[in-house]
């Protein structure tokens, strides 16, 4: 946003953008290759799923978000909110666990 | 006096408010669609061994409604991109088809919805299960294109691919021996309640953003002349937001999909 | 620079703004986007819902202390209006539990949080800060109406078939889902707009503070109310969506027949046939990880109110500031680990249970050392002590009882014998009612100046003071005895046939002296009804004839909002202004004045 208005700037930005979106095509057609493939382990199916989702994610927040080039106050901000994402998701799930793993022996 | 940082940015944070105001918002968002998240993986770890369906959805569509969306958020960034190299005209066209993907992406949904909804479960009274399509209702009868459900097998299933691998044929069903039938609303099994939750919310904020977008384009662009900067801004921010809807269909798609 | 008389006139308004020249009706007061007007909108709203709340408690009250006996005059309204839930006048167990649901639901979230937060916010905060608005005027509107419309909703639930929401402020499923009225489903519909209003209000109000802080006006130089409104406005932004998100899955459950937090196996309404798989705990989670930041929405502002009072009133800088301000980030980064101290007795694992207790026992230290600054900072001042001194002063000890005596409910092993008793309602009331609320009454007291040029009655605000000091004590001191004896919430009789089946002298029975106090309390809350009416009185008299307030700044303040004409005009300050120094130099050696504005220079 404060980046110069210069056209030829902007090309290689747009050549940025242009990179980007193969990207997410091509991790697009992965992702769905991936589950034709038969793994049986069914954690192996989930991190390969997530890897790439992860990859596209940032893809799309570092380059078409600006994110690369964000200011602190920006990454503070969504920093604080992952960590209570990850809070809510972890601790829900743990203690909704039946498993002995989670008892104090 | 004026509200200050509307345009220039603040020195010392680097931004203007409704870039910093989207950002805020965004991260509230993370945490709506987050617990919704949470509440996915709670369900499907919690649920009884067999009891979590797959393959119910199809991949073709979503692949292509995952590609629509792609191509949505590069076309969003390039009507921006436009606006800072002052091309009023090509900042025109890329929204126009920003919105054209925004309109394909709910019409697939709409037409998956549609599959959903005429996609029954009938339980018959000798305990047979028949799982299919109906493609016919006769005055006695219903015509399903679909297979007998094993409970069994079923339960066995802990894969996507496995569930594709089950032929589906024809099957008359007489009326009279039906005990329950319910097709696949969000009623049917707590996978599909969550999937129409996070899909529904999730084009509800397709809907509500391709406003947004649509009405800067038309209807708002006015303040291209008036005050340009500003209008840029706007676009930036309206993108911001757009770029965030494709990020949680990045997550939703292979989650709900594939897995 | 402060002005010397109070000005009235208009300045010229900025290029910016849409309109120019005089507003009309609709445009100044009710549609406004001036964040004064929306303060007191706000404010006035908020003020109305505390009020309906309260009535809901006192009708509550009666059925308590006096189980079946038809209510006096209200009585005959109840039944002709609500019809069969109270017939003959007697507030049936079905009514009970709806004004009890909505007692609570009103109080935080139409009463309390609006007032705390998006009023005294509103009004206060870009004054403080020298800034000429919020951020984001319209969405300022915006959020307001989002407000009232979902208020409106919650009233209007009690007139539907059925009634209002059963099932508790906090709306456990299957409870709420297998009720087969819709007062829970026009509950969730209003909380979907109230948590949008907030969420419009908390973006609004952080990037105000971060973006239009006056130049000069560093972090450290914030007054402690901007501070804690800052914590407040992120702790909303990001607990408030999961409960957005449960309220929408219950609301499936409800409306769509889904089975978000419906067991297998569950039987409702005689079979209605639900695809079960799903987890009452995950509501429960869900509604808490919003349900304990919540609670810290409730008391930073108060803090941060008093915080202000006392340094204006001791005349002299409070002990602690930068305690104060690591105190108040502490405590919004730890309330969202704490949540499951709600869930202690749902069987969760002791491992993930002992976490939660540690985390909780960490909260109540950045708690104590916020007191403790206020406490300190009295230490040595000259201490003034009018209306909203004696509030805050009052605060300190009020909140010192309600945060100790959550002390046995964060740990495991006492909060097995006092959950869902009386204990947890006393706690939780003593630190909203002679905390929370004591610290908004100081600030309504302290800035009426500010709003209308002229002073409350002192004489009536310390009638005021005394009333409900004495009678806020008396409905909850003996609830605690009430707790630890064994007595469980939300019973519409008072716990009267739990007494009555008990074998009198066993261990576990309600004594009639435990049953006794049930009259006691209820006596008192009915004259802390009465203790409120010279507050109304003052509050309506006083904002055309109370005594003229003489300047801009009657309390002698440091902080920016009382260096602009009163009431502040559009645009707030008339000159561009710079901060120079912190927000509480007072008594300062050397000076001729016995505070310093923050923008001298």
């Amino acid at each position: 946003m404060s980046d110069p208005h210069d056209a030829a700037e902007f090309q290689k930005h747009v050549k940025k953008y242009l990179f980007v979106f193969y990207a997410l095509i091509v991790g697009t057609v992965a992702t769905v290759a991936a589950s034709w493939a038969h793994i049986d382990s069914v954690a192996l199916t989930v991190t390969i799923a997530l890897f790439i989702a992860c990859v596209k994610g940032f893809l799309v927040a570092g380059y078409f978000m600006h994110l690369m080039s964000e200011k602190k106050m920006i990454y503070g901000i969504l920093i604080a909110t992952a960590f209570f994402f990850a809070g809510l998701m972890y601790l829900t799930v743990l203690s909704m666990q039946p498993s002995s793993l989670i008892h104090m022996k | 006096m004026d509200i200050p940082y509307v345009t220039t940015p603040r020195e010392d944070t680097g931004l203007f408010n409704a870039k910093l105001g989207i950002w805020l918002f965004l991260a509230s968002e993370v945490m709506l669609f987050g617990a919704l998240f949470s509440s996915y993986i709670l369900l499907r770890v919690g649920a009884a061994p067999g009891a979590w369906p797959h393959g119910l959805l199809n991949i073709p569509l979503g692949m292509t409604n995952t590609i629509v969306l792609i191509c949505s958020s590069i076309t969003v960034v390039m009507a921006w991109a436009s606006l800072k190299m002052k091309n009023f005209a090509h900042f025109k066209v890329y929204q126009a088809i920003t919105l054209l993907c925004a309109l394909t992406f709910v019409g697939i949904k709409s037409y998956e919805y549609h599959d959903k909804f005429t996609h029954y479960e009938i339980q018959l009274k000798d305990g047979k299960v028949v799982d299919g399509h109906i493609l016919e209702t006769k005055e006695d009868e219903y015509v399903v294109h679909g297979r007998y459900v094993d409970p069994e097998e079923q339960a066995k299933v802990t894969h996507a691919w496995q569930e594709r691998a089950i032929p589906e044929s024809e099957i008359s069903v007489k009326k009279a021996d039906v005990k329950y039938m319910e097709n696949y609303g969000p009623w049917h099994s707590t996978y599909m309640a969550i999937y129409f939750t996070l899909t529904g919310l999730h084009a509800l904020h397709v809907i509500g953003g391709a406003l947004v977008i649509g009405f800067l384009w038309g209807p708002g662009s006015g303040m291209w002349k008036t005050d340009p900067e500003r209008y840029t801004n706007r676009i930036e921010v309206s993108g911001l937001f757009w770029h965030f809807v494709d990020l949680v269909w990045i997550f939703l798609f292979p989650v709900l999909y594939l897995l | 620079m402060s002005t010397q008389a109070i000005s009235h006139a208009l300045p010229h308004a900025g290029a910016d703004d849409a309109h120019h020249g005089e507003l009309s009706f609709w445009h100044k007061y009710v549609f406004s986007t001036d964040h004064k007007v929306i303060g007191i909108q706000y404010g006035i709203t908020a003020l109305l819902f505390l009020q309906f709340g309260f009535f809901l408690m006192m009708m509550m009250r009666w059925s308590i202390a006096y189980p079946g006996k038809p209510l006096p005059i209200m009585g005959h309204v109840l039944e002709r209006v609500l019809g069969d839930v109270a017939a003959g006048g007697v507030i049936s167990p079905a009514l009970y539990n709806s004004f009890g649901a909505m007692h609570g639901t009103i109080m935080v979230f139409l009463g309390i949080v609006p007032l705390a937060f998006a009023a005294f916010g509103n009004f206060v905060v870009p004054l403080q800060i020298g800034a000429p608005d919020m951020a984001f005027p319209r969405i300022n509107m915006a959020s307001y109406q989002a407000y009232v419309v979902g208020g409106t909703i919650m009233l209007v639930s009690f007139f539907i078939p059925g009634g209002a929401a059963q099932a508790g402020w906090t709306s456990y499923s299957p409870l709420a889902t297998s009720l087969n009225t819709n007062g829970q489903t026009f509950w969730i519909i209003a909380m979907v707009f109230l948590i949008t209003s907030s969420l419009l209000g908390a973006v609004n109000f952080l990037a105000t503070i971060i973006q239009l802080r006056a130049p000069g006006m560093t972090w450290m130089r914030l007054p402690f109310f901007v501070w804690s409104q800052f914590v407040t406005g992120f702790l909303l932004l990001l607990a408030f969506p999961p409960l957005e998100a449960a309220a929408i899955m219950q609301l499936m459950d409800k409306v769509a027949h889904t089975s978000f937090f419906l067991p297998t196996g569950l039987s409702i309404n005689g079979g209605a046939h639900i695809s079960g798989g799903g987890s009452p705990l995950l509501w429960q989670h869900l509604f808490w990880f919003l349900g304990h930041p919540e609670v810290y929405v409730l008391i930073l502002p108060a803090m941060g109110i008093v915080c202000e009072i006392i340094a204006n009133n001791t005349r002299k800088p409070i002990w602690g500031y930068k305690s104060l301000v690591y105190s108040a980030l502490t405590i919004g980064f730890l309330s969202f680990i704490v949540w499951a101290h709600h869930m202690y007795m749902t069987g969760m694992g002791t491992k993930i249970s002992t976490f939660f207790q540690t985390t909780t026992m960490i909260i109540s230290i950045p708690s104590v050392i916020i007191l403790t600054c206020l406490f300190l900072s009295l230490w040595g001042g000259s201490i003034r002590f009018n209306t909203p001194m004696l509030f805050s002063l009052a605060f300190l000890p009020m909140f010192g009882i309600g945060g100790l005596t959550g002390l046995p409910l964060g740990f495991n092993f006492s909060d097995l014998h006092l959950h869902d008793t009386y204990y947890v309602i006393a706690h939780f009331h003593y630190v909203v009612a002679p905390g929370t609320i004591f610290a908004l009454f100081a600030g309504v007291y302290y800035w009426f100046p500010k709003m209308t040029g002229r002073m409350m009655s002192e004489f009536w605000g310390k009638v005021h003071f005394v009333g409900s000091l004495i009678f806020m004590n008396a409905i909850f001191q003996p609830m605690f005895a009430q707790g630890m004896a064994g007595m469980l919430r939300r019973m519409a009789d008072g716990g009267a046939n739990y007494s009555a089946a008990s074998v009198p002298g066993a261990i576990g029975g309600l004594s009639p002296m435990i049953m006794h106090f049930n009259q006691t309390i209820s006596i008192a809350a009915w004259c802390l009804g009465l203790a409120q009416i010279p507050f109304i009185i003052n509050f309506f008299w006083s904002i055309k004839h109370g005594k003229p307030a003489g300047s801009d700044n009657p309390w002698h303040s440091t902080t920016l909002e009382w260096q602009t004409p009163t009431p502040p005009p559009h645009g707030n300050f008339t000159k561009p202004l710079i901060v120079h120094r912190g927000p509480y130099e007072y008594s300062v050696p050397g000076r001729d004045k016995d505070f310093t504005p923050q923008n001298e220079a």
